[in-house]
């Protein structure tokens, strides 16, 4: 089990790390603005809150880890903070020079811990900065805190006891500058009550400070959900209740109603034509105008290098990022081609020196290209720490004893291709342990340990990354295999099936060697949905087996979708690509080869026979009178099934970046996309697995 | 499958990703998550959840405003809530209790505490 943690703990000490780092970076710019407007006296509480919180969470996260510097110096800014945002403390400048203090030796601190223990900051910097802390706290800048107020507000006990102290000092806060008090009920459907809500409180704090908000349950409670928010505002009901106007929404006013005709009648001073009415509310407070910013003369320039290296991209920002570069391919194709023009017509050093650049052009592109393609690469290690929780959970579950092994985790897999092939991958596994491990009895029975291994290693080959899981279970039994397969009726005759091909039949659809049905791996998600969801990302998966030693499972896949090699091809005169991870061979016919069975062009290849599709036809090609008498056949493959293309010419292989052709033309058939080749021509790229299913369906 | 469900209420990532490492040592749990408050709200309609781990201070719908709507809701009155809290909130805690929490446990987590509270509530 220790095993097992580490990868996990290790994961948590690098999100403790960013987290921290991005914790301290917003306490010092909400630092900042507190210190702006510090000599108002009037602290938005959401800023103070916000920082308070910081603070907070900085103070568990580094107590959690073990950093004890950290977790004691922000327990003690949190202290403070509380004081403040609790009205207990004034703010000044003394208070805030004391947490810029405090918050520079954080950044300090938590800088140094990649460097290890031996980094960190002098204890003599903490304490001095604790002592200031906590003369701070000594001072006797305090408000006596008043409880009575909250009762006249005929708030329910429900209510009050949700209040943290934190929310119970802003209503007093509130009340003490006479603010009005509001109720804003809201009815909201379950399906939608994030962003109602959102909105309704985006509304409320144009014209107001949100207190707390209530869930609660609705009288109908099968669809909606009530909430209940406390605010506080200078604006009379006739100006706040329509600024939060929302279906479902109802605002009470409750401190204002009870009072005014009791002080109306009491206090009404003899009227004066000139005079206002006296139960008027009195003209909200004037918004506090900001302090220019002062700079901070003594804070030393912060250093711009970060902690964590790590840097959130959206992938479609790279996309859009690597059509940029195809485009930039383009523009390079024509000055090139400038380039030798010019040098053509007459010699020129204008001519030699363009072509010189052009050459630079190109490498300094080439390079680009490539680190495009490098920011879309994650190790498949982020994999592996989902399987160790799978295996353990099965294991578990099946009462056998299961050790995981990872290797070449930090082999780099494009990010879009490794979240496809997590689900095939926890097939796999789940089907090792069930299915191939197993019970400590028949291990320890049979001379094996009680333990059974899964072994999970990735490494790169040419092009292809290659991740293989294996185990030491039973294997797979191939005469269990022809067995079924004959009775489903897969096969004939099974003398002619190798044990290589028997094995293919474990992922036919509707195959299984399990008669009983499991929970885990007996949902009915036969191999057929995981070779299936393989080839989706023009990956391919083989198997190695030996009974009673063990099962290895072999899954091919292009490093990323984006660039792919391709095998150009020509037919009718139009060139056309098509992906190399789909082609398995090429032949040369001649008229003799070809046969028609059932309407339908097949040739014999070796044991099989392979069904034709003369791509002329399925793209609807003119096609010249002459029907040469020898042709190329290249034969695709698409999980199990198998293609042969008849084409007129195999141009050679070549990288290609696939682009999509839009939406409009998404619906075609056997064309995946469109690509541009270096000598500005754009060729379409054949879509082998819609090829194949079209043809094999529709017998054309 | 028989596996009890926990769901983890808390602004931090980190303490989050700490708790669920916790927790799967102890035993076979499935773990939800929820960043916030409004997370929670979402999360409980669809999953059954048989305990509760939930921070008071986070934005917008607090822990406390968590645990009352709890508390008073038919479907969920009956699941025990724990609170994750510092030893500054003594305050916070205590409205918790009023409010129903079952247990309180304070940062820095003892993982004998959690053991203890898992195998109580969930064992």
């Amino acid at each position: 089990m220790a095993d097992n943690n580490n990868p996990l703990i290790s994961k948590a000490v690098r999100d403790f790390l960013a987290e921290a780092e991005e914790i301290v970076e917003h306490l010092g710019s909400e630092l900042a603005d507190l210190a702006d407007v510090a000599d108002n006296g009037d602290v938005d509480p959401d800023l103070l809150n916000a920082i308070f919180r910081g603070a907070h969470s900085l103070k568990g996260l580094a107590g959690m880890f073990g950093f004890a510097d950290i977790s004691e110096l922000s327990h003690n800014m949190e202290n403070l903070l509380d004081w403040l945002r609790l009205g207990k403390l004034k703010l000044d400048a003394g208070v805030i020079g004391v947490l810029l203090e405090a918050h520079d030796v954080l950044l300090s601190l938590v800088r140094s811990l990649p460097e290890g223990e031996g980094g960190g900051e002098p204890d003599g910097k903490i304490s001095a900065c604790t002592a200031r802390i906590n003369a701070c706290l000594e001072e006797p800048n305090r408000d006596a805190a008043q409880a009575s107020p909250l009762e006249a507000l005929g708030l329910s006990e429900q209510v009050l006891k949700s209040l943290t102290e934190y929310e119970e000092h802003r209503l007093l806060e509130n009340l003490s500058k006479g603010k009005n008090i509001y109720r804003v009920h809201a009815s909201l459907e379950l399906a939608t009550f994030d962003q109602d809500l959102a909105a309704i409180s985006d509304a409320i704090k144009t014209c107001g400070e949100i207190i707390s908000t209530l869930p609660s349950m609705s009288s109908n409670m099968e669809t909606n959900i009530d909430f209940d928010i406390l605010a506080g505002s200078a604006h009379a009901l006739e100006e706040f209740a329509p600024a939060v106007r929302h279906d479902s929404v109802t605002v009470a006013l409750l401190n204002g109603d009870p009072e005014q005709p009791a002080a109306g009648a009491a206090t009404a001073p003899p009227k004066n034509g000139n005079e206002e009415p006296a139960n008027l509310p009195a003209p909200p407070d004037a918004l506090p105008a900001p302090a220019p910013a002062s700079p901070a003369a003594g804070t030393p320039p912060l250093s711009a290098k970060s902690i964590s290296r790590t840097v959130r991209v959206d992938i479609g920002k790279l996309d859009e990022l690597m059509n940029i570069v195809g485009e930039l391919v383009l523009a390079h194709s024509s000055i090139a081609a400038l380039a030798e023009r010019l040098r053509n017509e007459r010699f020129s050093r204008v001519a030699v020196e363009l072509g010189k650049s052009a050459k630079v052009l190109e490498r300094k592109l080439t390079d680009l290209q490539k680190g495009v393609m490098d920011i879309r690469m994650i190790p498949v290690g982020q994999l592996y720490e989902k399987m160790s929780r799978i295996v353990r959970t099965i294991s578990r579950e099946q009462g056998k004893k299961v050790e995981l092994l990872f290797y070449g985790a930090d082999t780099e897999l494009d990010k879009l291709i490794v979240e496809d092939i997590s689900d095939p991958m926890m097939h796999i596994i789940r089907n090792a342990i069930d299915h191939g491990i197993e019970s400590p009895e028949k291990r320890l029975a049979a001379g094996k340990p009680e333990k059974g291994v899964i072994k999970i290693s990735s490494f790169q080959k040419g092009n292809h990354v290659v991740i293989e899981v294996e185990d030491d279970g039973g294997g797979i039994d191939i005469d269990k295999v022809k067995d079924r397969a004959l009775q489903k009726g897969f096969v004939q005759d099974l003398g002619a099936v190798s044990d290589k091909d028997a094995l293919d039949f474990i992922f036919l659809p509707g195959f299984s060697t399990t008669d009983q049905v499991s929970e885990v791996s007996g949902r009915g998600v036969g191999m057929d949905v995981v070779r299936n969801n393989i080839a989706a990302i023009s990956g391919m998966v083989d198997i190695e087996t030996t009974k009673g030693r063990g099962t290895r499972f072999i899954i091919t896949l292009p490093i990323t979708l984006a660039i792919i090699k391709s095998l150009i091809i020509s037919c009718a005169g139009r060139t056309y690509a098509l992906p190399v991870t789909s082609v398995l061979e090429s032949l040369l016919l001649t008229g003799g080869d070809i046969k028609t069975v059932e309407r339908r062009e097949v040739t014999q290849l070796r044991d099989t026979t392979l069904p034709l599709l003369r791509l002329e036809e399925f793209l609807c090609l003119n096609r010249r009178s002459d029907r040469p008498e020898e042709f190329y056949v290249v034969v695709v493959g698409v999980a199990e099934k198998r293609l042969g293309v008849v084409v007129d010419e195999l141009l050679g292989q070549q990288d290609i970046v696939i682009k999509s052709l839009g939406d409009g033309f998404r619906r075609f058939p056997g064309i995946a996309g469109a690509a541009d080749l270096g000598d500005q021509r754009t060729i379409l790229v054949l879509d082998v697995g819609g090829m194949v299913n079209d043809t094999l369906r529709s017998g054309s | 499958m028989n596996r009890k469900t926990i769901l983890i209420t808390d602004d931090s990532t980190a303490l989050r990703a700490m708790l669920v490492s916790i927790i799967e040592s102890l035993g076979d749990f499935r773990i939800v998550e929820a960043a916030n408050g409004f997370e929670a709200l979402r999360l409980l309609p669809r999953e059954h959840v048989d305990l509760i781990f939930t921070d008071i201070n986070m934005p917008d719908i607090n822990g406390l405003e968590l645990l009352s709507y709890l508390r008073n809701n038919p479907n969920y009155e009956h699941i025990p809530v724990i609170i994750i809290s510092t030893e500054g909130s003594q305050g916070d805690i205590e409205k918790g209790r009023l409010l129903g929490a079952n247990e309180y446990v304070v940062k820095p987590l003892d993982c004998s505490d959690l053991k203890h509270i898992i195998v109580k509530y969930l064992g």
